[in-house]
């Protein structure tokens, strides 16, 4: 014990004093070693492109002094031969959370939602942790070590996995033998950023993915606001924000979809992040390439489902089946399409995971050149060394691993892992080869040895005349132990051998035998099982292995009836249909319409144009594209409840374009909507103006040069009556507080847009420069609303800021001030029939749409409900059958006055020359329950054709059947699977509170 | 809007909720009525145009063509063009147990505890509840009161919606017990960390497990001399003697075979299942069985993103076209407001699939079926209860379900609801 103690201390103060000199000595002689380190004949791998057969390389002091085929050997070197090895640099790991221990919680307890920061001095969002350092907290974790090297890992960047902004990480050698002075390659090295909050707080802002993006952006327009010297007070958190902006900026997306959205980020304050991506960035390569950015890439792919039981079975939805189909095809798309990648272990359960992961995303097609330089080169561009890591070069440290040869072989093993010129011996190198069938004699008994097994365990059979007899075996550094049972199993006795192996085809050594007495004994081996347990093996493994199957193609959404190619936009001509025209023509029977270039070009009888594809529209009616005006489908991410104004946040951030509730609204003729914010708030977030183009991505869903809108909220919502008991602190409580809110922000942006006009330094401030839009006229208030007395109150308020509110939306009494809407000049937006759902509907009646439309309002139904949005066109006909409004007047509840409400009706909302050709040709009468929408088009693209459905509904059956068939399979064949789990829906509605 | 989280509510709301009595029930039949010209739809299937209705003291007296040469009784209204329905029947509803779905207060449907069928929802039920009399104008007369919660929620009776009191308003009492069948997959406890996501329910069979030792026990029970009583073993005497249904909610494939099974094993009479979205892949065991079913909302969503996207609204079809007896219920999200909307749910049935009358009967003669009650309503026949209404139009399509009379049991009830008094009051306001 103590010598092994002492043998360590001398290791480290010699490794100390190859690196440091001038420390005072009192243990002893000050010794100096200056000797070289010198590998020769190695295959040396310098670079993933540069490849040195027979090759030498020179190590002094942690670094590689030369490397080369005619390299000189300088006399006092200590040369090892490596003939038949390969030399790799060692890997590195830039998304790490090595020897940095998870911050815990806060001791507080209490169910109370928190407004305020915990911290003094720092930034006012405990969230954004801008002047944390990993450095401070790490702390060397040599049993992880131990499974980074084995598992072929030299360096590592860590980090303190925490917050929105983490603050820097740190450069780790994994030298284990050394101390932090050999290990530290970088003390403050990147800067890391997520969207997921602290977890040392319980500041409630943001409640939600779309605060963290409007946090992250108000912290880089404070940062810069207080590099100015403007700031009146100290604020440690942006001062270290401003020290780190020129370090890389590592952020963890986590998806494709938050890659997008946060590149969008970065691209308004020129910032290229480095993406810590999910693995499922394939499924839109193209716009994943076009950020521009470096992706750490994660290497977990998912375990087939379990499917025996077919009742769990059917629940496992064909996205998740093609997820395991597809995922280990996401590094070889990538490359194909030039998206440069590094690779981590981070979403690994153990380190050990890692090749045989890599090998399956090889299997699949990614070339050995990416994947190596997706662990050497391209991490150490990343992070800014590419001279010191990652390669082999002269100068740089030399993190090497010696391996049996191609790293990315099943059959190669990794011997030795040398981290800044420390060797980490993880198999001996050179292992004798023992196995093979042995005979020898003792006491004139002829025995029978085979043994076999792999190399670093093997196993070992004994007989006499046929009889087996128990046996173990070990081999370690040339010496095999053997022991075996006597052929007297009575008395459980047993014979020993060892012996010290020079040559493999003569065990040469000495025999004990129970009663104490030896004798030497000499075993010949008689064949060599070598070659035939290796085959052997190899066969196991095929069995075992998974092949890598058939790929399943990408479609648009990567799910159920999502487009294999999107569709195109056409040149339609309708013919002999009845046309709802929402305009002065009013509906015309048997009629033609013409859709070319996306817009409607010609409306008329008998008309005929030569490369149109015609449609019988005999029978059938021809409408505008229903508009929904309240709608929280295809969005990621509904209210930010942190803040009683979150101006700041906005839907266009987190729209989601894989929503099936998409694809539903086309079904139900639905072209375009307004994706708003949820009313946890008075002052809720921006919209997102949406059409519904089924297979584009998210920024393609967005109207271009889209009106600016806003949600408002009144009532029982913000004044949180319905949250329980724990929620009764946020201001405002009552509706007398919800004005004052209102009259404070409204003040407050007034004042700030005056300062901003005036000329003066001024802190920019997303939130007041949305309000300060309003007051402008910019940006449009859609005002969730319910009873008269607060309807009035905020036309009121608006009235004294001289600014008119565009809708209120729901607005159930809004028949009780119809009047003072008229004149004020706001437009409802209601449900046909909703109510008695809370306290503050109870006056809510069915025919409020037709008493507001009676008195002058433009009225609007909308839904707020992703299944009756899908049936718009039936809670349009109710204003038929409760108040009575005309048929023609009904439709445009859902078409034209929405698109009047949004500012859209230049372009939609009605069939007339010129708008956009967004029409629904429906097989009956719009407004009956019995019409069914056969094809929604949008800008002359087909999204939804009810034939084409059908033809789907056979493709996903057949789809799912084989992929069903495969994950069958997988689980025969002994693989790994996991217990179905099946993703709840959520259905977002205005009180949905993330 | 919905699913809120009602945790608690102002005390001073509490106070405020005051429940004021809305329209008046009408009074006795005492005058014959015939209505004469109108298109009916019997519920049974049947239409008869041009026809004529004639019903008195409550009961119809005639159903047949107006061009029979028979003496026309009482007052005779022409209804040439419009259409005649029997009273469309809401089963499996909380209508009346519930007022306000964010009041505390306000809501009677849900009692503590595991197995209750001896809750009985029809003592609780509140006639003067504003959104019952808001179903009238639609068309729904009749609903099934029915308790939630729990894994037997309770015993359900048969309401009409236009009476002064509980009794008045039972057409049948204590019809049946609703079962809530365990579910084969459970969520993760996210308080301990765990996901979110459905997994298997490990705990299926021993919940399973459980009712059977009850059902067991309940057996033993009635074969003993019940002493000291058993009270919710005393409600679950109708079950096996016949007088009473048992109503099993459940959707999935598995849970759906597993209920009947568990019914049969216990010797229960009558089966009902509610629910049923997966009702369609087991039909040959549903008609062996005579088992009907009350299908869930048909405007809902399809459950998987792999199903096809109006395989809510045709579920109806595929149960009818396999020889299964329908009905509709409307359970779910702010159902009682939305109860109106039954005949617009047949609607779309019709709109994918059926026959008209057929969609019909899913809300009528069908659903009295179900729920044993059709030797008194569900379908325009003599000897009935007058409980019918006509409408201007097809009342299945919102376009035109507009009300011009409704009776029930011959009385001539109001249309009239908080809500049409609130329409008057305001239109006449921007008149004047």
């Amino acid at each position: 014990m103590i010598k092994n103690y002492l043998l360590f201390i001398f290791t480290v103060c010699f490794l100390s004093l190859s690196a440091q000199e001038n420390i005072p000595k009192n243990d002893g002689v000050k010794t100096l070693n200056t000797n070289y380190t010198v590998l020769t004949n190695a295959k040396i791998y310098v670079s993933p492109t540069q490849v040195i057969e027979k090759g030498t390389l020179v190590i002094k002091d942690g670094k590689i002094v030369s490397v080369g085929n005619g390299v000189s050997i300088p006399k006092n070197a200590v040369i090892t031969d490596l003939s038949g090895k390969s030399i790799y640099p060692s890997f590195i790991d830039l998304y790490s959370t090595f020897g940095v221990e998870k911050p815990k919680g806060p001791d507080n307890n209490s169910r109370r939602p928190q407004y305020d920061a915990t911290r003094e001095g720092y930034y006012w969002n405990d969230h954004i942790r801008a002047e944390q350092n990993a450095i401070d907290l790490f702390k060397y974790d040599t049993a992880e070590a131990k499974k980074l090297l084995q598992a072929g890992f030299g360096v590592v960047n860590t980090h303190i996995d925490d917050g929105i902004i983490r603050g820097t990480g740190t450069l780790i050698a994994l030298n284990s033998n050394g101390t932090n002075a050999n290990r530290i390659l970088k003390e403050q090295s990147a800067q890391y950023l997520g969207t997921q909050k602290s977890k040392t707080s319980k500041q409630a802002y943001p409640t939600s993915i779309m605060g963290a993006f409007a946090l992250l952006r108000q912290v880089y327009m404070d940062a810069k606001w207080y590099d100015t010297g403007a700031a009146k007070e100290t604020d440690r958190t942006l001062e270290a924000f401003n020290r780190n902006k020129n370090q890389v900026q590592i952020i963890e997306a986590g998806s494709k979809m938050n890659a997008l959205r946060l590149d969008n980020i970065g691209d308004q304050f020129n910032t290229q992040y480095v993406f810590v991506g999910g693995g499922d960035e394939y499924e839109y390569v193209k716009e994943i390439k076009a950020t521009n950015g470096t992706f750490i890439l994660p290497i977990n792919f998912p375990d087939a489902y379990d499917m025996e039981n077919p009742f769990l079975a059917q629940s496992v939805e064909l996205s998740d089946l093609r997820e395991w189909n597809q995922k280990p095809y996401n590094l070889k798309i990538l490359a194909d399409n030039n998206v440069p990648f590094a690779l981590s272990t981070y979403k690994l359960k153990e380190a050990k995971e890692f090749m045989p992961n890599l090998l399956k995303a090889i299997e699949a097609g990614l070339s050995k050149e990416k994947a190596l330089a997706a662990l050497t080169t391209i991490p150490a561009k990343i992070i800014g060394k590419s001279n010191e890591i990652g390669t082999l070069k002269t100068g740089a440290y030399a993190n090497f691993l010696v391996t049996s040869g191609d790293i990315f072989d099943k059959k190669t093993t990794i011997y030795q892992n040398w981290v800044t010129g420390v060797k980490n011996e993880l198999k001996t190198i050179d292992t004798k080869d023992i196995r093979g069938k042995y005979t020898f004699n003792l006491k004139n008994t002829d025995y029978e040895l085979t043994i076999k097994g792999e190399l670093e365990k093997l196993k070992s059979e004994v007989k006499t005349n046929d009889k087996k007899l128990g046996s173990k075996i070990s081999f370690n550094d040339d010496w095999l132990n053997l022991t075996f049972s006597t052929t007297d199993t009575t008395k459980q006795e047993f014979i020993r051998l060892v012996a010290n192996i020079k040559d493999t085809s003569v065990l040469n050594g000495k025999a004990i035998f129970p009663n104490g007495n030896d004798t030497v004994f000499v075993a010949t081996k008689k064949t060599d099982s070598k070659s035939q347990d290796k085959k052997e093996k190899e066969d196991d493994k095929n069995d075992n292995e998974p092949k890598v199957d058939k790929f399943y193609p990408v479609t648009y959404p990567n799910m159920a009836y999502g487009f294999e190619n999107l569709p195109k936009q056409e040149t339609l001509l309708f013919k002999n249909v009845t046309v709802w025209t929402n305009e002065e023509e009013g509906i015309l029977k048997n009629t033609d319409v013409l859709i070319k270039d996306g817009k409607i070009s010609k409306i008329g009888q008998n008309l005929n144009i030569s490369n149109a594809k015609i449609i019988d529209g005999k029978g059938k009616h021809l409408t505008a594209g229903i508009i929904d005006e309240h709608t929280h489908i295809a969005t990621s991410s509904v209210n930010e409840a942190g803040h009683n104004s979150t101006a700041e946040v906005t839907q266009e951030d987190v729209i989601n374009p894989e929503d099936i509730n998409i694809y539903y609204n086309l079904s139900g003729g639905v072209t375009s909507a307004q994706v708003l914010h949820g009313s946890a708030n008075p002052i809720g977030g921006r919209s997102a103006i949406i059409k519904m183009k089924w297979g584009e991505t998210a920024n393609n869903l967005i109207y271009k040069n889209s009106p600016k809108f806003i949600k408002f909220a009144l009532g029982e919502n913000v004044k949180q009556s319905n949250w329980g008991s724990n929620n009764t602190v946020r201001f405002p409580q009552t509706r007398m507080g919800v004005e004052q809110v209102y009259t404070d922000y409204f003040q407050r942006a007034k004042e700030y847009d005056a300062k901003k006009k005036s000329g003066q330094p001024y802190r920019k401030d997303v939130e007041m420069e949305v309000i300060a839009e309003i007051l402008n006229k910019e940006r449009f208030i859609s005002c969730h609303s319910y009873v008269q007395s607060e309807i009035n109150m905020l036309m009121k308020v608006a009235e004294k800021f001289n600014f008119n509110i565009n809708t209120f939306t729901h607005i159930l009494e809004g028949y009780k001030v119809a009047d003072k809407m008229k004149a004020h000049g706001v437009g409802g937006s209601t449900f046909s029939d909703w109510w008695a759902y809370k306290y503050e509907v109870n006056d809510a009646i069915p025919t409020n749409a037709a008493i507001m439309h009676n008195a002058g309002v433009t009225v609007a139904i909308n839904s707020d409900d992703g299944e009756m949005s899908r049936r718009l066109n039936q809670e349009a006909a109710k204003s038929v059958k409760y108040g009575d409004i005309s048929e023609e007047d009904a439709w445009k509840f859902v078409t034209l006055n929405p698109a009047k409400l949004l500012h859209i009706d230049d372009r939609v909302g009605s069939i007339k020359v010129g708008k956009d050709a967004d029409v629904v040709l429906w097989s009956d009468h719009p407004l009956s329950i019995y019409a069914k929408a056969e094809k929604t088009i949008i800008e002359g693209v087909t999204y939804f054709d009810i034939d084409r459905d059908k033809q789907l509904r056979e493709a996903i059956k057949k789809e799912k059947n084989e992929l069903t068939n495969l994950m069958l399979q997988a689980k025969n064949k002994g693989l790994k699977t996991k217990p179905i789990e099946k993703k709840e829906k959520e259905h977002f509605h205005c009180d949905t509170n993330f | 809007m919905k699913n809120l989280k009602y945790k608690i509510l102002a005390f001073t709301l509490l106070f405020s909720v005051v429940l004021i009595a809305q329209q008046t029930p009408a009074p006795k039949q005492t005058t014959a009525i015939s209505i004469e010209g109108a298109t009916a739809h019997l519920g049974n299937g049947n239409v008869i145009k041009n026809s004529l209705i004639m019903f008195n003291n409550g009961k119809i007296t005639f159903v047949g063509s107006a061009m029979m040469k028979i003496a026309r009784q009482g007052n005779v209204i022409q209804a040439q063009g419009k259409h005649i329905y029997p009273g469309f029947i809401a089963p499996n509803s909380t209508l009346g147990l519930v007022e306000v779905d964010a009041v505390r207060a306000s809501d009677d449907m849900d009692e503590v505890g595991a197995m209750n069928p001896h809750i009985r929802s029809l003592i609780a039920y509140n006639t003067e509840s504003k959104v019952v009399e808001s179903m009238r104008p639609n068309g729904v007369l009749l609903g099934q009161i029915t308790p939630r919660g729990g894994r037997i929620s309770g015993t359900s009776s048969v309401v009409h919606f236009d009476a002064w009191n509980w009794e008045d308003a039972a057409i049948k009492e204590d019809d049946g017990i609703h079962l809530n069948w365990p579910n084969a997959f459970s969520r993760g406890r996210w308080w301990l960390g765990e996901p979110t996501m459905l997994k298997e329910n490990k705990d299926y069979k021993n919940e399973v497990e459980e009712l059977t030792t009850y059902f067991l026990n309940n057996k033993a029970y009635q074969a003993s001399n019940k002493s000291p009583k058993h009270l919710p073993f005393e409600a679950l005497q109708g079950l096996i003697d016949g007088s009473k249904k048992l109503y099993i909610h459940v959707d999935a494939e598995r849970g759906i075979t597993d209920a009947i099974n568990f019914a049969k094993a216990n010797n229960i009479k009558h089966v009902v299942i509610v629910g049923g979205y997966e009702a369609h892949k087991v039909t040959s065991l549903l008609k062996e069985n005579n088992i009907p079913v009350l299908l869930q909302r048909v405007h809902s969503r399809p459950k998987n993103d792999d199903d096809d996207y109006d395989l809510p609204f045709k579920l109806a079809n595929e149960l009818v076209n396999a020889g299964i007896l329908v009905g509709l219920e409307n359970s779910g999200d702010m159902e009682r407001m939305n109860a109106r909307n039954l005949p617009f749910l047949a609607g779309t049935c019709a709109a994918y699939g059926l026959d008209k009358e057929q969609a019909l009967s899913l809300i009528t003669y069908n659903t009295a079926k179900i729920l044993g009650i059709e030797d008194k309503v569900g379908s325009l026949e003599v000897g009935k209860d007058a409980t019918l209404f006509i409408s201007e139009g097809d009342a299945l399509d919102m376009r035109t379900n507009k009300l011009e009379k409704a009776y029930i049991q011959g009385r001539d009830i109001s249309l009239e609801s908080h809500q049409t008094d609130l329409y008057k009051r305001y239109s006449n306001k921007y008149k004047n």
